[in-house]
């Protein structure tokens, strides 16, 4: 595959201060790239690096071919963002501010259609400064695709969006990528990363931790599986025979039991040995949201090999 | 090119929506314009026999120091208070993320400053005539090439306030304060001919100063003023030059 953007031992500080200390990844042309991590954890940072909207990093860089230190008017020619923090003057109008990014693009998108597509179209004569946070969100959105970009950035795009706007963003996003574009994205929403992403990066501290497609990384990192019932009877010894059983914790009458592989059949089997035939017994699968959780615990990511 | 006319003519929409800066660049000359015509008039006169307003009606001369005055209010307050706070709001990096160059964000706020310079000068100019018989400009094609680059080099000011100054609120401060200070100083307020001399000396640092004077030779028929000019085109390079080099988007 054709890589789209590459990154080498990215490093940035802020006086002593070292915001990213070495990310390395890379993005393949037509995916969707995730950027998952806690706050601070130099996500935002990363990606304004390689947007060139920051300056004085060091690693190697490429986007496109291009180096966003040297190309950096070039590249954005090529690349559409939507920021953290960004801001339109208060007094300019929905409209005006599409009209304004379109003349900057050379082959920009048709922005009413855009307008459409985001639910703005009747806002269109709104100033920004009265726009709802969300409705100002889907603005920025909007102007990160209106110049018809190759690599679109989206950082904490759905921040601020009612479900339903969630909902329409993400098939938007799935829409750009059908088009062939590359999308890299930073997100805080596991479902949204799930759904969306083809590969993802886990951030911690300014390092990639893991980088691997959402099933991929729960598959490598949130090994245990969590079987779960409830019963009064005092004795369940037996259930730490089972060899892939790990613990059994008890909380009054219910009972947790943690293991690796298919330990549920066997578990039930178990149970029903002794007797007792729970009628809500279930496994809870391992989510995004625990690999999230165990590769961005307070410890330092050498020290997590499960 | 369309990308500097479209940029333009938002900044243009943006800044007449913007009530302060309207007030500062509209109303406060035709103000000052009206208040100092009803004292002084418009004939020759003399105070304590010390002959004032280079021997013309007070009016005469005051006029082109106004449309100066227009200038400076935009390049000493709304240029810098504007990109000041673009830059805190961060409508600078939004803008930056797109292609735009330096040098289109520069020149947009030239033309805004010189379409809003030209319909303030022009109000203040048919206000100024009917009601104080102000003189016809004795070469109006000199009066325009100094009308061009006294708003050029207010401009510059401008950027390059807006581009050292940390906030807007240092901007609003420090653009006030310099504003009055010239306005005082520069002869646009008392006469140059009855200041002390510390007053004058301090007006000379001033770029108002220049600039009227220029205004004023071309409008009272004293000839191009050379060294007037250079000193305001010396205004104007030396603040584009290092606003250019120290301007940060964010
Ligand atoms: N301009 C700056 N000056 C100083 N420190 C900065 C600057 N920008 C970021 N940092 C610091 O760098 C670290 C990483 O910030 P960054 O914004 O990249 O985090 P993030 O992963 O995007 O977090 P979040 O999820 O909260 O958006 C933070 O500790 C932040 O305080
Ligand atoms: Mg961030």
């Amino acid at each position: 595959m054709n890589n789209v953007i590459e990154v080498e031992h990215l490093k940035k500080t802020y006086g002593s201060f070292t915001a990213v200390d070495d990310v390395s990844f890379h993005v393949e042309e037509g995916e969707v790239f995730g950027l998952l991590g806690p706050n601070g954890a130099g996500k935002t940072t990363s990606i304004e690096c390689i947007q060139a909207l920051r300056h004085s990093f060091t690693g190697d860089v490429s986007v496109l071919g291009l180096d966003p230190r040297k190309d950096a008017r070039e590249l954005r020619k090529y690349i559409g963002s939507q920021l953290q923090e960004s801001a339109l003057p208060n007094r300019m109008k929905v409209w005006e501010a599409l009209d304004l990014f379109a003349s900057f693009a050379p082959n920009a998108l048709d922005w009413e259609l855009l307008l459409k597509q985001w639910g703005l179209a009747e806002k269109r004569n709104s100033s920004f400064g009265g726009l709802s946070g969300g409705q100002q969100q889907r603005l920025f959105i909007a102007l990160a695709l209106v110049n018809d970009p190759k690599i679109v950035f989206l950082d904490e795009m759905t921040q601020g969006l009612d479900p339903a706007a969630r909902r329409v963003a993400w098939d938007l996003v799935r829409a750009v990528r059908d088009k062939g574009k590359t999308v890299v994205m930073v997100t805080h929403f596991m479902d949204e990363a799930e759904n969306l992403c083809d590969r993802l990066a886990i951030v911690n501290k300014g390092r990639i931790v893991a980088t691997d497609s959402p099933q991929g990384l729960i598959n490598s990192y949130a090994t245990q599986i969590k079987v779960l019932f409830s019963t009064d009877e005092p004795d369940l010894s037996y259930l730490e025979q089972i060899p892939s059983v790990n613990s059994v914790n008890r909380y009054g009458s219910h009972v947790e039991i943690l293991g690796t592989g298919p330990i549920l059949p066997l578990v039930a089997a178990a149970l029903v040995e002794n007797g007792i035939t729970p009628s809500d017994l279930r496994v809870d699968q391992p989510t995004l949201e625990d690999v999230f959780l165990i590769l961005t615990r307070d410890v330092e990511p050498a020290e997590i090999n499960q | 090119m369309n990308t500097l006319l479209k940029m333009s003519w938002v900044e243009l929409k943006l800044f007449i929506r913007e009530p302060i800066t309207m007030f500062f660049t509209l109303v406060l000359p035709i103000m000052f314009l009206f208040v100092m015509g009803e004292v002084f008039g418009n004939s020759p006169d003399n105070q304590g026999g010390i002959e004032v307003y280079r021997g013309m009606g007070a009016m005469n001369v005051y006029t082109p120091s106004y449309i100066g005055l227009v200038m400076a209010a935009i390049g000493l307050f709304s240029i810098p208070v504007h990109l000041t706070s673009y830059r805190e709001r961060g409508v600078l990096r939004r803008l930056r993320a797109s292609s735009i160059s330096t040098w289109t964000l520069f020149s947009s706020q030239l033309i805004v400053s010189f379409v809003v310079t030209s319909v303030c000068s022009i109000i203040l100019v048919i206000l100024a005539f009917p009601v104080y018989d102000v003189i016809t400009p004795e070469s109006i094609i000199l009066l325009i090439v100094a009308f061009m680059i006294s708003t050029i080099s207010f401009t510059a000011i401008g950027i390059l306030m807006g581009a050292l100054l940390p906030t807007s609120r240092a901007a609003q401060g420090i653009g006030l304060l310099l504003f009055f200070l010239m306005l005082m100083l520069s002869g646009a307020g008392p006469p140059r001919e009855v200041m002390s001399d510390p007053m004058k000396y301090i007006g000379d640092a001033m770029p108002l100063t220049h600039i009227s004077i220029l205004l004023q030779d071309t409008w009272l028929g004293f000839g191009w003023n050379w060294a007037r000019f250079g000193i305001v085109a010396g205004f104007g390079v030396g603040a584009t030059v290092i606003a250019y080099r120290f301007f940060r988007w964010d």
